[in-house]
């Protein structure tokens, strides 16, 4: 063993763990787009899709044995001062029937801004029968200083839903997006926020 | 070459460089650097140490008696992070730096100045983190985790913190790439991979784990920066990312890491106690095989971290039974350290007391390991002191005793001197009774509901507590002997033989005592 090969095999081992530095390295960045994929594909963690589903088949289709209870919970991040309510804050619906429900939002800042609202759905394995045909929080909500709207949500439970599942809630988060929630708040980061949904 | 011309030859060609400054400061000598990484891994044990005794002082009695809470929550986080990344990671890699070369027979590590540059990153990193103390806002106080939304939240320390952990986090992934470096290319003829004491296979395990999971790190905190700075999104629900995702990209560093902080532990004490029974080692190649499957199995139970996220049944199912499963080989390293025992002709000097004592509080810490990893229970454990009690006692009974254990057993190979054996049984008993007097009482408070990291407490905690404050100051003060038996030991002394242990088996025992500055230039052979 001479040392030059001693030399050059210390340096096939260091390229080789460089490598793998910057394999991993790349890898957590790749977690990201895998776990949300992960997440659409399963519903775990709740994940609600942004797209609009599409109508229930057919009136048919509705499941007349049982009915599933729907709680709404709306939440403002960080306090902000906004009223975020749900008009029903519970509905027994039945598998396959068509409802809307209204939340009640005023901007109470003398501010126009620019709303998104995150939803989200417990349990998580639940997410995936629950289908919005129409929701406000399929896209950002500007309100002018102290505008009040209803806004409405228009959702079915999927028929294939466990019998084991009788209680779903739909929880939404909203977020001023000119308050600091997104840091540094302009047209441009509003225009990459909707481009990153 | 007998000993003594090797002495006088080095002090004429290749003693040190000449000058304090900079022999320290440019050395590239694995010895001298073992010294740095060594010294500054007890600085640092002391910096990380008088913040616990604050929070020790803080929660002697209910109320908030001394501190502001938001200064206690900076401590819990900052205790954490000097702990982790500026005493244990540095002292098992001065460990490495000192060891490995004169372990496998090697005269220097691969890579000698990436080696002097892996450690100067230390300080520079550490000035950057403990800056944030005197900054407005102050320190980190979100929990060494750095979980959004709240870390984010942090005033001006935020992109010191992040650049402090990218500065260590590079200079632990070039320290690593070194020590796997040396341990793949420059073994002695003979020495095979199966022939390698179990601290030099621990740390070639360890170091292709801190390759993998470092820059893992790394990208998530980057991710925390652009998210603050650059209007990304990745953990802000509002910009359609998710904050739990930050959770599970920190667990799969994390979890990788603990084992990081354990596994040289285990190799050291491998190569104490066959030393003082007399004996072989029991089991070696498993505990080889068992090192290799911890390492694998540590990648896929991050979720266990996570239960309370709220987790589907499929996914608590999963990360409950993988993590169960490392209880097995580190079962079989249990049993492998009690069979060396078994028989043998056991003597106690300090070293062997402080790896007893490790295989003996591991296993309690591993043991509540096994109760938090059950999904249904840890419900109700999470972020309580239950969870404090565990991760100290693998920690600090675990990790911290074992470098304890290994500088009292090199440290008169490194000195020339034998240290003073009667202290250093003081600073075992002392260190034993309150570490146990100061995290034992933790399980019960955490399992009567006491949530960790708050100021402040019930009542009916007040007991349990005050008990554990006692525990932590004379843990403290016990350190400060532990402190004088090392310098006493350098300044002199009994002059230490050549094997220092009688029973001592290595490489490492056959170099005269103290070892030279220069050792290995030629190859020994191994048979
Ligand atoms: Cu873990």
């Amino acid at each position: 063993m001479s040392d030059l090969s001693v030399e050059s095999r210390t340096r096939r081992t260091v390229a080789k763990m460089l490598l793998v530095v910057v394999g991993m390295f790349g890898f957590g960045f790749a977690m990201v787009p895998a776990y949300q994929v992960f997440c659409e594909i399963t519903g775990f963690n709740g994940f609600v899709s942004l797209q609009p589903a599409a109508n229930p088949d057919s009136a048919a289709a509705v499941d007349t044995e049982r009915t599933v209870n729907v709680e709404f919970v709306a939440t403002v991040n960080e306090s902000r001062p906004w009223v975020f309510r749900p008009e029903t804050s519970r509905l027994e619906v039945r598998p396959g029937e068509l409802h809307t429900v209204y939340f009640v939002t005023e901007n109470t800042t003398n501010r126009d801004t620019v709303s998104q609202i995150i939803p989200s759905v417990a349990p998580g394995n639940a997410s995936r029968y629950l289908h919005k045909t129409e929701c406000f929080c399929f896209t950002e909500q500007p309100f002018e200083a102290n505008q009040s709207r209803k806004m409405p949500v228009t959702f079915f439970i999927d028929p294939a839903i466990s019998e084991r599942t009788t209680t779903v809630t739909l929880s939404y988060t909203l977020f001023d997006l000119r308050d600091g929630d997104a840091p540094d708040f302009d047209e441009d980061a509003a225009g990459l926020h909707s481009s990153a949904l | 070459m007998s000993a003594t011309t090797h002495d006088a030859h080095d002090a004429h060609h290749h003693g040190p460089p000449p000058g304090y400054l900079t022999r320290w400061l440019f050395t590239t000598n694995h010895k001298d650097l073992g010294v740095l990484y060594l010294v500054f891994a007890l600085a640092m044990f002391f910096v990380g140490g008088a913040m616990a005794m604050i929070i020790r002082a803080e929660l002697f009695q209910p109320g908030l008696t001394l501190v502001d809470p938001h200064f206690f929550n900076q401590m819990t986080t900052m205790h954490a992070l000097v702990m982790i990344f500026g005493a244990v990671m540095p002292g098992f890699t001065g460990l490495a730096n000192w060891l490995i070369p004169v372990q496998i027979g090697a005269p220097d590590m691969a890579l000698p100045r990436v080696n002097n540059w892996a450690f100067w990153l230390l300080p520079a990193g550490f000035v950057l983190l403990l800056a944030t103390l005197f900054m407005p806002g102050g320190s980190p106080a979100g929990g060494w985790t750095m979980y959004p939304p709240l870390i984010l939240q942090l005033g001006d320390a935020f992109p010191f913190l992040i650049f402090a952990v990218h500065i260590l986090g590079i200079s632990s992934i070039m320290g690593s790439i070194n020590i796997v470096a040396t341990i793949l290319n420059l073994r002695a003829p003979g020495m095979t991979l199966m022939k390698m004491p179990l601290f030099v296979w621990a740390w070639l395990i360890t170091g292709f784990l801190i390759i993998a999971v470092m820059p893992v790190l790394a990208g998530a905190v980057t991710m925390l920066l652009t998210d603050q700075y650059f209007g990304t999104s990745f953990f802000s629900a509002a910009g359609g990312g998710d904050p739990v995702m930050f959770q599970h990209i920190f667990w799969f560093f994390g979890h990788p890491e603990v084992y990081i902080l354990i596994l040289p532990a285990f190799g050291i004490v491998s190569a104490i106690i066959p030393t003082f029974t007399r004996k072989p080692l029991f089991g070696y190649s498993s505990m080889v095989y068992a090192t290799a499957s911890i390492a694998f199995l540590i990648f896929i139970v991050w979720g266990h971290h996570m239960f309370s996220v709220g987790m589907p049944l499929s996914g608590q199912l999963f990360f409950m039974y993988a993590t169960m499963l490392v209880a097995v080989p580190t079962g079989v390293k249990i049993f492998n350290w009690m069979a060396t025992m078994w028989q043998g002709s056991m003597t106690f000097e300090t070293p062997m007391l402080f790896a007893i004592a490790f295989v003996l509080l591991f296993t309690v810490g591993g043991l509540s390991g096994v109760m938090l990893a059950l999904a249904p229970v840890d419900l109700q454990y999470h972020d309580t002191y239950f969870v404090v009690a565990h991760f100290h006692y693998v920690l600090v009974t675990g990790a911290i005793f074992s470098i304890m254990a290994a500088v009292y057993f090199w440290l008169p190979k490194w000195t020339g001197h034998m240290y003073d054996e009667r202290l250093g049984k003081w600073h075992f008993w002392l260190s034993t009774i309150s570490v146990n007097v100061l995290f034992f009482p933790q399980h019960f408070l955490g399992l009567a509901g006491m949530p960790r990291r708050i100021p402040d407490y019930a009542l009916q905690f007040a007991d349990f507590n005050m008990i554990s404050s006692i525990g932590g100051f004379a843990f403290g003060l016990s350190q400060l002997l532990f402190v004088w038996i090392i310098v006493k030991c350098v300044r002199g002394g009994e002059k230490a033989t050549d094997e220092v242990w009688e029973g001592a088996k290595g490489l490492e025992w056959t170099l005269p005592s103290p070892a030279p500055y220069h050792t290995f230039e030629t190859p020994p052979t191994v048979k």
